[in-house]
């Protein structure tokens, strides 16, 4: 359901700067919503309670001074990998049980600066590791389309809070595909921006080579915004790089449909691909065309090894990423351990889950002595390859058209027996994280079963702007409808009682 | 690759995880399928290839500028064990050695 006081950021801007209505009153209609729903959708891990304090504060000096952002008084909600001073941050995980902040994201430290409003902390699979927000130490999130599917993962929270109307706007982090996957399981646009694009700094690691920011929207437009805001160097994430985040507004603005070269790699069409999902994007492929776009055939012939890549890789800086937590400064520790070899290791067991456990030990194996060799620097020398095919398939075309996902969103548990078909999910986002790519995903309708379905473009690296004026082509020509969450009835999709 | 047992319980010394029986033959049986699947590698001609840069352009150093840190009550604030100005943890050491 859209809420009743906006329709997009600069709507809201306007609407504030009007007086049409206050911004006490619009962060009350969301924590409200939030509170309603939670009980059946859990999205929110916690929610801010300084919020209406801050909104009080910001009408109050609005009055004054008038407002210098549309961000000012923007409600939003932040995925609980994000570190914001004095909040617990969970990371979805018992390790973390009892841990708060001592210090805020750089990305999330922009979008405060500018007079935004958290909301609250959204769900996610424990550490970011996974496909479905199901490796939540506190249960997984559904999805507001259907209640017994997946919102997708890891961000599956904060995808889910922005279809469920809960938050308009809302930050993930994508080291496979966490922040697509779940925007087009959960029918809203979510972009990865090109790494170095935007601050990691405060962002609990997973993955640092790979591990990027973005935002979650309905609109291109309040994407785009948000990637400005948040972007540009900071001298706490030394990968951030120098170029002015502005670009991507010129390059929204500039960017015309005719004439654009659409890259259609075959190998991402094929065998394994859902049928419903392959027509959605075959229509689309069609309206495209009929916006006087042109489609170029390309290939990527390493993309196929991008999984085998990609959990060597990941999980290789994963298992060094989180030695840091061994119940020695913050979080749980196991009572009474025998002596301190057997604290740290009972207390890993004992606060991590089984998928955190499982890529622990597989990265540490893929560094062990004997192995590095085959595993680890062979996955490097391969998304060499990966990166390389797509910088040529770049030298034809402006950007790649795929899917986001194989297939519709997945019922509860049918994936979690086997961890592999779970990986398999990401087939097609997880290259653009291999090549440092931007990449987002745009949702094009209902499949038969009346689930989202997602367009994913790839881009050459810097290429946001462009990336989301192709996104909101799109979506003006797939207008969106937003699922009607009914609080207490966790299996229905009646019409709402907040108008 | 198939991993055995005790492969997995040395990498399970490695990663400081004290595995569960169960889970040692859970683990052993799914991170063999998952090393099955990705040694598909073998099949990529890498002869000449340099390894990927970890991003796309070289990181710069930042500039070594002494600057104020977490203060020692801050850093132990969600200590789970503290002792003064210390974090507190079980003995390494016997007494008297």
């Amino acid at each position: 359901m859209r809420n009743p006081f906006f329709t997009s950021l600069s709507d809201f801007a306007k609407g504030r700067d009007d007086k049409r209505f206050s911004i006490e009153e619009v962060t009350r209609y969301f924590l409200s919503r939030t509170e309603s729903l939670n009980a059946s959708l859990n999205v929110c891990l916690s929610t801010n309670p300084n919020a209406i304090n801050r909104a009080r504060q910001l009408d109050a000096r609005l009055a004054r001074n008038g407002a210098q952002s549309p961000f000012y008084g923007y409600p939003v909600m932040v995925k609980d990998n994000f570190e914001m001073e004095g909040f617990p941050t969970t990371c979805a995980s018992k390790i973390l049980s009892g841990y708060v902040s001592r210090r805020t994201a750089t990305s999330v430290a922009r979008l405060l600066s500018l007079g935004a409003i958290v909301l609250g902390k959204t769900n996610l699979d424990e550490f970011a590791m996974g496909s479905s927000t199901e490796n939540s130490a506190f249960g997984p999130t559904k999805n507001p389309w259907n209640p017994a599917r997946v919102p997708g993962g890891s961000s599956g929270g904060s995808a889910a809070a922005v279809a469920a109307g809960l938050a308009p706007l809302s930050l993930g982090s994508d080291t496979g595909g966490s922040i697509r996957q779940p925007a087009a399981f959960c029918g809203v646009l979510g972009i990865k921006p090109t790494y170095g694009r935007i601050s990691r700094s405060g962002l609990v690691a997973f993955s640092s080579s790979l591990d990027q920011i973005g935002p979650f929207a309905l609109q291109a437009s309040d994407a785009l915004e948000a990637l400005v805001a948040m972007g540009g160097r900071d001298p706490l994430d030394m990968t951030t790089d120098d170029r002015d985040p502005s670009e991507m507004r010129r390059d929204f603005q500039t960017t015309e449909i005719p004439g654009l070269r659409i890259g259609i790699p075959a190998e991402m069409f094929g065998e394994g691909l859902d049928s419903s999902i392959r027509d959605r994007l075959g229509e689309l492929r069609d309206s495209l065309a009929g916006s006087g776009s042109r489609e170029v055939a390309v290939t990527l012939p390493h993309s196929r090894f991008g999984i085998n890549v990609y959990y060597l890789l990941a999980t290789s800086e994963a298992s060094s990423n989180l030695s840091r937590f061994d119940g020695v400064r913050y979080g749980f520790r196991v009572k009474e351990p025998a002596d301190l070899r057997a604290m740290y290791e009972e207390t890993r067991d004992r606060g991590f889950g089984d998928e955190v456990k499982r890529r622990i030990l597989l990265g540490t194996f893929a560094l062990s002595a004997g192995y590095q060799e085959a595993f680890y620097r062979k996955a490097r020398k391969v998304q060499a390859l990966i990166r390389g095919d797509f910088l040529k398939a770049f030298e034809q075309c402006d950007m790649i058209l795929t899917p986001t996902s194989p297939s519709p969103p997945f019922a509860f548990g049918e994936k979690t027996g086997d961890p592999l078909s779970m990986y398999l999910s990401d087939v097609y986002t997880i290259t653009a994280n291999l090549a440092g790519l931007p990449a987002l995903s745009v949702p094009v309708g209902l499949d038969s079963q009346g689930l989202p379905v997602g367009a994913h473009l790839i881009g050459p690296p810097w290429s946001e702007g462009r990336l989301l004026k192709v996104a909101d082509k799109i979506s003006s020509l797939y207008p969106m409808p937003l699922p009607e969450v009914h609080a207490g009835h966790p299996a229905g999709f009646r019409e709402g009682g907040l108008k | 690759m198939n991993l055995s047992r005790s492969d997995v319980l040395h990498v399970a010394r490695l990663s400081a995880l004290a595995l569960s029986e169960a889970e040692v033959a859970r683990m052993t049986s799914e991170l063999s399928a998952i090393l099955n699947y990705v040694e598909g590698l073998a099949t990529v001609d890498i002869s000449g290839v340099a390894e990927a840069g970890e991003t796309l352009a070289p990181t710069p150093l930042a500039p070594d500028i002494p600057a104020p840190s977490l203060p020692t009550e801050g850093a132990l604030a969600g200590a789970p064990d503290r002792s003064g100005a210390f974090f507190q943890v079980p003995r390494i050491l016997e007494e008297g050695r």
